[in-house]
């Protein structure tokens, strides 16, 4: 399992505009690089993120090569209940990954 | 260059030259991706279409000058009110020069309150980086920058 680390306030105003953060640990292989035996080695990356607000989705990524090792993203949503803010990513070779935060609305 | 080129020839040929630049500075503000390499323009086509790519609106924030490719840290705002009659659809980053034109494509919606994303890309090289931001109203609109790169993304050994 990959290491994630996501940031979400605990506490929002109704309506306020709040920031989150991703992070996450997957080396991101390009598929271009060749190995010192002179192979090519194959791709390994995130390909999609994916977070969702109460079951809602709020945000969604396309990741490609060009996405530097440990893809961080950081974008914000309107708190607009309490609730939970689920993260997943997806991948190559099956990779998948989800976290939760728990966000509390007043 | 050989130095018995007749004057008049020499002027004419600056000429030449500093009106191709004001032709192409022209050409540049009608469409921001024109001078661009094929394969980012294709990959820029295939999320566009047909449409027509709008200057301002967008700015993307990410150093001119970069020691490390292999992390370069990147972020597009799109100046919109973000209500549910308009909003930004999406943001989609390109680049000239690494082995494919797309870095990240995001979709958002009118709750997103602001429109906003910052991510770390990898650039392979020095060149031009593009971000397309596509509105509820079905416009796009970009900015570019121009990144110089001292040591660029690893390519080659592991």
């Amino acid at each position: 399992m990959a290491r994630v680390l996501v940031s979400v306030p605990a506490k929002a105003g109704r309506g306020e505009i709040i920031a989150i953060k991703a992070l996450i640990s997957h080396h991101m292989e390009t598929g271009f690089r060749h190995s010192t035996t002179g192979e090519l080695i194959p791709r390994d990356i995130i390909t999609s993120f994916v977070c969702r607000y109460n079951g809602e989705e709020i945000f969604r990524a396309e990741l490609f090569p060009a996405t530097a090792a440990n893809p961080f993203i950081s974008f914000y949503t309107r708190a607009t209940e309490s609730g939970t803010i689920m993260f997943e990513w997806a991948g190559d070779n099956g990779f998948s990954a989800t976290e939760q935060a728990a966000i509390s609305v007043e | 260059m050989s130095g018995d080129l007749p004057s008049a020839t020499r002027r004419r040929i600056l000429k030449a030259v500093a009106a191709l630049t004001v032709g192409a500075g022209a050409v540049q503000i009608i469409r921001p991706t024109g001078a661009t390499p094929a394969a980012m323009q294709a990959a820029i086509r295939t999320v566009v279409g047909e449409n027509q790519i709008n200057r301002g609106k967008v700015t993307l924030d990410i150093p001119p000058l970069v020691e490390n490719g292999n992390t370069v840290a990147c972020s597009v705002a799109v100046d919109s009110p973000m209500t549910a009659a308009d909003y930004v659809r999406a943001i989609h980053i390109f680049n000239e020069k690494n082995p494919q034109p797309n870095v990240i494509g995001v979709h958002l919606g009118p709750r997103a309150g602001r429109a906003k994303v910052s991510t770390r890309i990898r650039l392979a090289d020095t060149q031009r980086v593009i971000a397309i931001a596509e509105l509820s109203d079905g416009s796009f609109w970009s900015d570019s920058v121009d990144v110089v790169i001292t040591l660029g993304a690893c390519l080659e050994d592991s």
